[in-house]
């Protein structure tokens, strides 16, 4: 039988409109950011180094003062990995090792914090981290709790530099509905059983931006701190006219908040008051509002301490007192000097309560650019340079980073939102998967926790890491074992790649040796350094 | 607590290889921990087996029912070997096992929802967000940890959103978790084998030691490969035949079920042989707002082999006199039929089957209200005071007092024994 030309084109059609579908996805799912922009160049400010230079004072003058020698300063590469850890909750890929190397000048750790900030994946991880403080990790009430939403307002908000006080402030008084005012969520979240826990949102509330648990005050008054159940009960006041409708979070004048004494089981009205900073209290606005204004107060040092910990936290995996949300009360200025968080706090008042500013500052100072290795062997003397923070803390990956760097290196190339719909997707399920055997550490994540045997053999033996650690075409210990390169080189890329770092001279012998036997194993050989590298604690503890 | 001794001293793989060598011969003899398995009655420590019915099972179709009335639905009731107590003429076969339990048909909680109901009756504390509580199996591993184990001491089988967690702590008590028991061991064998695994393993100590330059005390902190020796001592356990259910013949695999419950359920018996303390077998499917006969038909038929088959073999093999066994979920259902033949939350008058380990046997305790109309059921009964119960029994002192990580001390258990059961 003749081929009719038109009947195949007939049939070749579907496959067109295929390739057409899938071609406009990949564009409609494309970030509008542009591809890794170019690190920018720095701006002078003056008062920007001038607390650079107040943090990196106070620490020195408290090490001279302990005779305590601060580690040595740690080298470029190691800060960027820490850098990506950090801001990206990765490890940095090989592409962004390569353009971070081909960088010049002295300031370019400075351009590369500000290139990571600007990356959208900056304001997607923080925003998972701030929801955890805000609302934690559960699922809520479905219906008028999405917590999606409010995670991706909050990473609009990063992405915006929204300035943090405003940020908290919506988050207080914010009215509307759970999906088309995402900001509202904060408030649905403390919805359980068709009821609003209004203790339960004063305790949110002053652990998230004041730092501070007053939440056992609901029942009694704080058994070491100054709070009181009185104190407890007229700040949930202010919560007191908030109501869940149809129409979404809405404020009704009509309310009055009422609890139940404990003892003799009587209702009665309790009216919305503030523990300290009475002049702080606006004279207009709703109770919410007034509340987050009384929140959110320039006086209010509470607010901006409070921040800086967790900012610090997030950076170092410990934040500075920890936990991160009870602190001792603010000392007063007059009679003592600042702390690091009065120091931190009063640059984040002073400009406009930049987040971005504030994670430039810490990671500007010395800090955060120690080493965490040490001369001293005495156990003692390093548990003190430790606790005087003259020593970069060893912190155990948090789980989502452990899987962001497995993800990462097993390409190549960055993933992020240029990445294709596969990768992404990839991502996407693989964490939740991967969470959920690793033990997610919910609103706790700033926390110690020790690492566990079923993590141990995730990593080992999971499917994940078979996956991950398995030569293919497609990820990079394939690819590695396949390029025409010295053993040399490719021992060096697998480092760089899982390690951030170029192997020493032993560990470049010892898989030299395995690659120069059996030349023909080249993919079973790289597949076992990588997992090597992968379980090792150099891999799992930011260092 | 763990042993940190064990875990400080330097162990090197090769040792460990020795040990694990040593473990697969040591079968020949009788050793300490064969013996302790081997040990019957009062002198046999105790195990906790908690079967978990998640999403809220219907009191009234399964150990309250109240046929006939308005309430009871179309389900009809049956009589069971332990005198006076009618069930769900859907358990057969667990109508026939169950002298020597005990039932509570007047359960009561203050949670309504899934996920704080789950928490609460987990760790019997009321879910709040300052401290994180740990469930009674975690309590247990703590209280009571069987140092010759090299398999994971707190195990929970079955999918579940919400595994039995080591809470305040610490995650090391985090029940380990086996969604498909019976057939998948998960991570617990190395996916290549030797000579490539010792490669591996080679290559881990070379990279190793990098890292430990200039932080020998840090990185011995961490317990990095302390942990990951630990995890392979278990990778190498005789142990984990305990796991493995093909040494079963197969009309003991058939009588349990196959289905995920039903492997679990048996999995759960060897791990108690195996001297396991504290497991958790989870049954989902519950949440019965529409069709609610209907579902708890086939929920039925899962439950009822699997949960028969294991009190059975227990007690043929002189286990059940050392091992707690307690089916209960979050909360039961509403006595009133809503309009999608469903039953809603019912957080108030709801059952649950214990007994086994010297808890008192054939008790009934409290009725719940034949017209439904009267939500209170009599004699209530609250999770803590079963709890306590229970660590009562396994001689474990329910009014210790820890230090949570936020410096409150917190008792083991908040409720005070049923004397019923004691």
């Amino acid at each position: 039988m003749k081929l009719n030309s038109h009947n195949w084109k007939l049939a070749c059609l579907p496959f067109g409109v295929v390739a057409l579908v899938i071609s406009l996805v990949a564009w409609a799912s494309s970030s509008p950011i542009n591809i890794s922009s170019k690190a920018p160049l720095m701006a002078e400010d003056n008062s920007f180094s001038q607390t650079v230079k107040q943090v990196d004072r106070f620490f020195e003058k408290q090490w001279s003062e302990n005779k305590i020698t601060p580690a040595q300063i740690s080298n470029d590469q190691l800060l960027l990995r820490r850098l990506s850890l950090a801001l990206h909750g990765t490890i940095p890929s090989l592409e962004e090792i390569r353009e971070f190397d081909s960088m010049q000048g002295e300031d370019r750790l400075e351009r590369w914090t500000q290139k990571l900030l600007a990356d959208r994946r900056f304001a997607d991880y923080f925003s998972e981290r701030l929801a955890r403080a805000y609302v934690g990790v559960s699922g809520g009430q479905f219906i008028i709790f999405r917590r999606d939403r409010f995670k991706a307002w909050l990473s609009e908000q990063i992405q915006a530099n929204t300035p943090y006080d405003q940020l908290a402030r919506d988050l207080i008084a914010g009215e509307g509905l759970w999906t088309g005012d995402p900001e509202t969520n904060f408030i649905t979240a403390a919805s359980a059983d068709g009821n609003l826990d209004r203790n339960k949102l004063t305790g949110n509330t002053v652990r998230a931006f004041l730092g501070q648990r007053i939440d056992c005050a609901q029942c009694h008054d704080h058994p070491f701190d100054h709070w009181k159940q009185s104190d407890f009960e007229g700040l949930t006041a202010y919560y007191g006219q908030v109501e869940i409708q149809v129409f979404g979070v809405r404020q009704n004048e009509e309310l009055k908040y009422e609890v139940e004494d404990r003892d003799t089981l009587e209702k009665r009205t309790v009216s919305p008051q503030v523990p300290f900073l009475t002049e702080c209290l606006p004279e207009e606005g709703t109770l919410r509002e007034k509340l987050a204004a009384w929140v959110t107060h320039p006086k209010n040092r509470r607010f901006e301490r409070a921040s800086a910990n967790r900012i610090w936290g997030l950076l170092f995996g410990v934040p500075y007192i920890a936990p991160v949300d009870d602190l001792p009360a603010p000392t007063d200025l007059s009679q003592s000097e600042p702390d690091l968080l009065d120091l931190l706090g009063d640059d984040f008042r002073k400009n406009g309560y930049d987040i971005k500013r504030m994670i430039q500052i810490i990671v500007a100072s010395k800090q955060f650019r120690l080493s965490s290795t040490s001369e001293n062997i005495e156990p003692e003397q390093i548990e003190r340079d430790t606790e005087a923070w003259a020593l970069f803390p060893l912190v155990r990956l948090r789980p989502e980073q452990v899987i962001g760097s497995m993800l990462q290196s097993s390409s190549l190339k960055t993933i992020d939102q240029n990445s294709n719909l596969f990768m992404r997707g990839r991502r996407f399920f693989s964490e939740l998967d991967f969470l959920n055997e690793y033990g997610d550490l919910g609103s706790e994540e700033l926390n110690d926790f020790p690492g566990t045997i079923p993590q141990a053999l995730l990593r080992m033996n999971g499917k994940f890491a078979k996956e991950n650690g398995s030569a293919s075409p497609l990820n990079s210990v394939g690819r590695i074992a396949q390029l025409n390169i010295s053993d040399e080189k490719r021992i060096e890329t697998c480092f760089l790649v899982c390690l951030t770092r170029l192997p020493t001279e032993l560990e470049s012998e010892h898989f030299l040796k395995q690659y120069q036997a059996e030349p023909d194993q080249r993919a079973k050989i790289t597949e076992d350094l990588f997992w090597s590298l992968y379980n090792s604690p150099e891999f799992s503890w930011n260092h | 607590m763990i042993d940190t001794t064990f875990l400080s001293s330097k162990i090197n793989r090769r040792d460990l290889c020795k040990v694990a060598l040593g473990g697969t011969l040591s079968f020949m003899l009788p050793g300490f921990d064969l013996k302790a398995a081997q040990k019957r009655g009062p002198e046999r420590k105790k195990s906790v087996i908690i079967l978990w019915m998640g999403g809220g099972p219907s009191q009234l179709e399964t150990w309250d029912p109240h046929p006939g009335t308005k309430i009871g639905g179309p389900g009809k009731a049956m009589k069971t070997a332990l005198p006076g107590l009618q069930i769900s003429d859907m358990y057969p076969l667990l109508a026939e096992q169950l002298e020597s339990m005990s039932v509570i048909r007047s359960m009561v909680s203050k949670e309504g929802d899934h996920e704080r109901g789950t928490k609460y009756f987990k760790t019997g504390y009321r879910p709040e967000p300052t401290t994180v509580y740990p469930a009674l199996g975690a309590i247990i591993t703590h209280q009571a940890p069987n140092s010759d184990l090299e398999i994971p001491q707190h195990i929970s089988m079955g999918n579940t959103q919400q595994p039995a967690r080591g809470g305040y702590l610490g995650g090391h008590l985090d029940a380990f978790r086996i969604n498909d028991p019976g057939k998948n061991i998960g991570n617990m064998r190395a996916s290549v084998k030797s000579p490539r695994q010792n490669r591996r393993l080679d290559n881990l100590s070379v990279v190793s030691q990098t890292f430990q330059k200039g932080r020998v005390n840090q990185a011995q902190k961490t317990l990095h490969q302390s942990t990951i020796d630990r995890a392979l001592t278990m990778m190498s356990s005789e142990q984990l035949n305990a796991l493995e259910i093909d040494k079963e013949t197969e009309s003991v695999r058939k009588a349990y079920g196959d289905s995920p419950f039903g492997r679990g359920c048996l999995v759960a018996r060897r791990l108690v042989e195996q001297g396991v303390h504290s497991i958790e077998v989870n049954l989902n499917g519950w949440d019965s707002h529409t069709n609610n006969f209907n579902g708890h038909i086939t929920q039925s038929k899962l439950l009822d082999p699997a949960f028969s088959s294991l009190l059975k073999d227990l007690k043929s093999r002189d286990l059940l006199d050392s091992t707690i066994v307690l089916c209960i979920g979050e909360f039961g259902r509403t006595p009133k039929i809503n309009g999608l033949d469903g039953r809603d939350h019912w957080p108030s008058g709801f059952s649950c089957i214990v007994g086994g380990g010297g808890l008192k046997s054939n008790v009934i305790i409290g009725e719940t209200d034949p017209t439904g109309k009267e939500k209170k059921p009599k004699e209530p009964v609250e999770i803590q005071d079963l709890y306590a119960t229970i660590l009562q029994k396994l001689n474990i002192d329910y009014t210790k007092e820890l230090i949570s990580p936020i410096g409150r001390p917190l008792k083991l258990s908040e409720g005070t024994p049923i004397q019923k059961l004691i």
